[in-house]
């Protein structure tokens, strides 16, 4: 592997990312994507979708919501009636489009702020652990079983009951979820550091525990947490959806992926692009996350980068000889 | 020299051969292009004998001994030659044909037995396993064969022990269990592939001697695949010495072992720790063996070769023999012994 | 055996624990447990009434005694809906999530082991495919909008399938297919993957230098190695059910306790979602025991507690 690797020599190891500068990083990262076609378009789509959720309720707020019963249940792929009820609309004559738009704000205001939460608090608390060893990492560990152990909706069922339902609470659920997920990741990884050298070596000029994780444990153990991230936001946006379908997620007004494909199923006989497109707006939105983390498991992997370039630019060649015999 | 006593008087050119190959060649295709892994290899062995097939790690004798049994890897394809197992060509043979003669014919016994053995089975049950498959036994008389395979290859308490699991014994007598299910049909070529690199020396030589204990009482051809000079002379009758895929001399071990006449045999020879005066610093061969993906034309060994010339890169050297049974594949191997 | 079964019920009834308390908590000091239990049009008289009956007016510690033995003697109190004891209705309800998911999970793990051994015996062929599609649908499709998708496209537009219910072997089809994908499509990958090391253990290889056939290799020798690691996901798999079977019995109408959950939610029917969950954690510490008896079974080193 390390002979066919042309980055390997670059030195950018995990065991020295932490002492290498992390700036000379992003800029390679972003060359490697632009070169996969597939996983750029995934950061494109995420883009969109994150864009409509910043700016798309300022510009179609008023739209998503003004009913018109002249125009209910139009059929989508039509201009007769403007771009607005491209997707069509629903039994109240509402712009399914703009729905779409205005609840990716909702989805993201969830999404994002339990993923963050879990990470921030998982990573730190994992890192943490991982360093002491001991009982700080038994009694982490056994918590985060005990939360593992129970289905999520089981969890968000008994807090959801005697909480109602809403966006800060839907919020903290799934952030108490899913900070095992980043528990166990950071322990491991910053468990197996703490016996590597260069941690030793920080120790013994009397760095303390606290800055000897932030200075190196954390950038090194960053990348995996991330990729761990941006998997985690599918689930995390799977759940929300879930719960919303369900009736104890998102609440009307409110509008949501989820409760909009519970909206739509009462008319499914009739409309049934109401309930379809939400669907597809969230296996879309996944399935670019997902494509997303696995490219960004094999970029932040110095052994496994090689495989990013080394097809692709084989590829290139294989093409351009055919261009150039098809001429 | 004892070795070499030993072998003329055991030496009987009469016996049938009871395993034949001829011309064997192994391609394996990888990433980067095929590597001829095995490369036109040719020997012979005998019932109640013992032949090393001699060579350093890389150098194709394991991957002869896989495409002899048939287990070669996907990735690996026998390309050519013939391999005839009392009067049988094994490489015609189809798929379920092979598997009725692996056990009953042809058995091997591979080097790390930790890994040999089924972790999750029993090794009564793995030691049955051979019986049920082509004696058809019932379970319960498989384990009382079992136990008696344990007893003879010297397993204390064997009828208790065959409850256990491989993970239970000592790495001697995991390799001892090895060698029993190798053995359990009594087939009449046995392959040993590095049957003790795994264990420390005195076990070394019990193993040593359980399998020549074996091969006298059932009479099998035992192909001793070895990297260890030490091991081959003092267990082997014969011996093939393999250079990058290929056969580079064959012979009595005795006398290949005393008067070498390729090259890389003598280098082989003169490299051994113990084998010049003391305080003579350790000889060794230059170079290292070549990229088995592009073999260089002529000789494989000539980049290393002090009696190299022109014609070592043009002409590959056959194997060709004398009347007493030894070959050497040099153009020079004269010139060489001479000096 | 006994020593390792005994380790384990000690660790798996730790979560058992700590549900028994957080639900306590949760009903008790967030607020006024009438709130919960009571409908929100309840008087303050019938609120100081039910708080004496229930002793909600009792220190903390009394009250935490009384919720233990009510566990112990499955009293719940009743539903606020049909005034059955609680215990009942969760009971009664029961089976049928049961069946649904048993059934899913035997479909799911001779699916995953046949097609897993398939994908990994040839990799790259139609099975290995069909694996990987499966398998990345299966992380990325919200399972709610599959079973809508089954009912526009099977149910409502061809007509094949009934909508909802539990009559006939029709109506298991589409409730068993929504909750397969995600089982399905993990296991595939775990068999699949624990499969390519098997095969290319030594181990595989001697079995064939005695002369097994690949049918021998392949199901005996390989796939009991690869048992242990699929048996560990799929009990993780089953306990994830939970979650599928809340969605997938709303939808159809599926009379389980995942409806009965989200139906006591929405009627603020506390007595029943307590009994509910509580059954459903002692399900899950059951089955996480069964699963570690297996898997001691299946490998003796787990067994004798040696580091593999």
């Amino acid at each position: 592997m390390t002979n066919g690797d042309p980055l390997s020599e670059t030195g950018d190891r995990p065991d020295q990312a932490g002492a290498a500068p992390p700036a000379a990083r992003p800029p390679r990262l972003f060359a490697l994507l632009l070169k996969d076609r597939v996983a750029c378009l995934a950061a494109l789509m995420l883009l969109a979708v994150a864009a409509c959720a910043v700016a798309g309720p300022f510009l179609l707020g008023d739209l998503a919501t003004r009913q018109n019963l002249h125009a209910v249940d139009l059929p989508p792929f039509t201009l007769d009636n403007g771009w607005a009820f491209v997707l069509g609309s629903d039994s109240l004559g509402r712009s399914v489009a703009a729905r779409l738009v205005v609840a990716a704000r909702t989805t993201f205001a969830v999404a994002v702020p339990a993923v963050l939460a879990s990470f921030v608090v998982g990573s730190a608390w994992g890192m943490w652990a991982g360093y002491h060893r001991g009982w700080r990492e038994s009694v982490s560990m056994r918590i985060a079983d005990v939360v593992l152990s129970f289905p999520s909706l089981l969890l968000a069922v008994v807090v959801l009951y005697v909480f109602s339902p809403s966006v800060a609470t839907l919020v903290l659920v799934l952030a108490i979820a899913r900070v095992p997920v980043y528990l166990r990741t950071a322990r491991a990884e910053s468990a197996e550091l703490r016996s590597r050298l260069f941690v030793d070596a920080a120790r013994t000029f009397g760095a303390r525990g606290g800055s000897i994780i932030r200075r190196h444990v954390a950038p090194t153990v960053m990348p995996t947490l991330i990729t761990v991230a941006t998997l985690d936001f599918c689930f995390v946006m799977l759940t929300e959806s879930s719960l919303s379908f369900l009736g104890i997620g998102i609440q009307p007004p409110d509008l949501s992926w989820g409760l909009m494909v519970a909206q739509g199923r009462q008319e499914l006989q009739t409309a049934w692009w109401i309930a379809v497109f939400p669907g597809l707006a969230i296996v879309m939105t996944t399935v670019s996350a997902t494509t997303l983390a696995s490219w960004a498991r094999l970029a932040t992997d110095p052994a496994q980068r090689w495989r990013l370039t080394v097809p692709r630019g084989r590829a290139r060649a294989t093409a351009r000889r055919a261009e150039e015999a098809g001429r | 020299m004892n070795a070499l006593r030993e072998s003329i008087h055991r030496t009987r050119p009469t016996d049938p051969a009871a395993m034949e190959v001829d011309g064997l060649s192994v391609d394996i295709r990888t990433p980067e292009g095929v590597a001829h892994a095995v490369r036109d290899v040719s020997f012979t062995v005998r019932s109640g004998r013992t032949l090393a097939l001699l060579g350093e790690s890389g150098c194709g004798k394991s991957m002869t001994a896989l495409a002899i049994a048939g287990l070669l890897d996907p990735v690996a394809d026998v390309v050519g030659g013939r391999i005839r197992l009392n009067g049988a060509d094994l490489l015609a043979l189809g798929a379920s044909e092979r598997r009725r003669l692996a056990g009953p014919e042809l058995a091997i016994v591979f080097q790390d037995a930790l890994t040999a053995l089924n972790p999750v089975f029993t090794v009564g049950a793995q030691l049955g396993e051979p019986f049920r498959i082509h004696e058809g036994l019932s379970r319960r008389a498989a384990r009382d064969r079992a136990v008696e395979l344990m007893e003879r290859v010297g397993i204390p308490e064997a009828r208790s022990r065959a409850g256990a699991y491989p993970h239970q014994f000592s790495g001697g007598m995991r390799q001892r269990l090895l060698i029993a299910m190798a053995v359990a049909l009594r087939p009449s070529v046995l392959l040993a592939d590095e049957p003790t690199t795994a264990l420390d020396v005195t076990v070394q030589a019990q193993i040593m001697e359980l399998l020549r204990d074996l091969r006298t009482e059932r009479d099998m051809a035992l192909v001793l695949i070895t990297h260890d000079l030490a091991v081959a002379a003092e267990h082997a009758d014969d011996v093939a010495v393999m250079y990058a895929g290929a056969i580079v001399e064959t012979g009595p071990i005795g006398e290949v072992f005393a008067a070498p006449r390729h090259p890389y045999t003598r280098g082989l020879l003169s490299s051994v720790p113990g084998g010049g005066r003391p305080g003579e610093p350790l000889r060794f061969i230059p170079g290292s063996p070549p990229d088995l993906r592009a073999v260089p034309s002529g000789c494989a060994f000539r980049s290393r070769c002090h009696l190299a010339r022109e014609r070592c890169a043009s002409h590959r050297p056959e194997l060709s023999g004398d009347e007493r049974g030894r070959t050497v594949a040099c153009h020079y191997w004269k010139e060489a012994t001479d000096a | 055996m006994l020593v390792f079964l005994r380790r384990r019920i000690i660790s798996g009834a730790l979560p058992l624990l700590a549900v028994v308390l957080g639900v306590f908590f949760l009903a008790r000091l967030t607020g006024d447990p009438a709130n919960l239990y009571l409908p929100l049009s309840a008087t303050p008289e019938m609120r100081a009434e039910f708080a004496a009956r229930n002793g909600f007016d009792q220190p903390v510690a009394v009250q935490f005694l009384d919720y233990l033995s009510q566990i112990v003697r499955l009293d719940f109190g009743e539903s606020l809906r049909t005034a059955q004891p609680a215990a009942q209705a969760v009971l009664q309800a029961f089976p049928a999530t049961l069946q649904l998911a048993g059934a899913t999970m035997a479909i799911a793990v001779t699916a995953a082991v046949v097609v897993g051994s398939l994908a990994a015996y040839r990799p790259n062929s139609l099975a290995d495919r069909f694996a990987g599609l499966l398998s990345s649908a299966s992380a990325s499709v919200p399972d709610f909008w599959f079973a809508i998708m089954g009912v526009l496209v099977f149910a409502v537009t061809l007509n094949w399938l009934p909508t909802s219910g539990t009559d006939g072997m029709g109506a298991w089809v589409l409730p068993i297919a929504t909750l397969l994908i995600r089982p399905f499509g993990v296991l595939v990958q775990v068999v699949r993957g624990s499969m390519v090391s098997a095969l290319s253990a030594p181990y595989t290889r001697v079995a064939r230098s005695k002369g097994a056939d690949e049918k021998r290799v392949i199901f005996v020798h390989a796939l009991r190695n690869a048992a242990a690691p699929a048996l560990t996901v799929a009990g993780d798999l089953a306990v994830g059910l939970v979650n599928g079977a809340v969605v997938v019995e709303t939808i159809f109408g599926w009379p389980g306790i995942g409806k009965l959950m989200i139906d006591s939610i929405l009627q603020r029917d506390f007595a029943v979602l307590q009994a509910a969950v509580l059954l459903t954690a002692v399900t899950i510490f059951a089955l996480n025991i069964l699963i570690d008896a297996c898997y001691a079974l299946l490998d003796a080193r787990v067994r004798q507690g040696v580091a593999t």
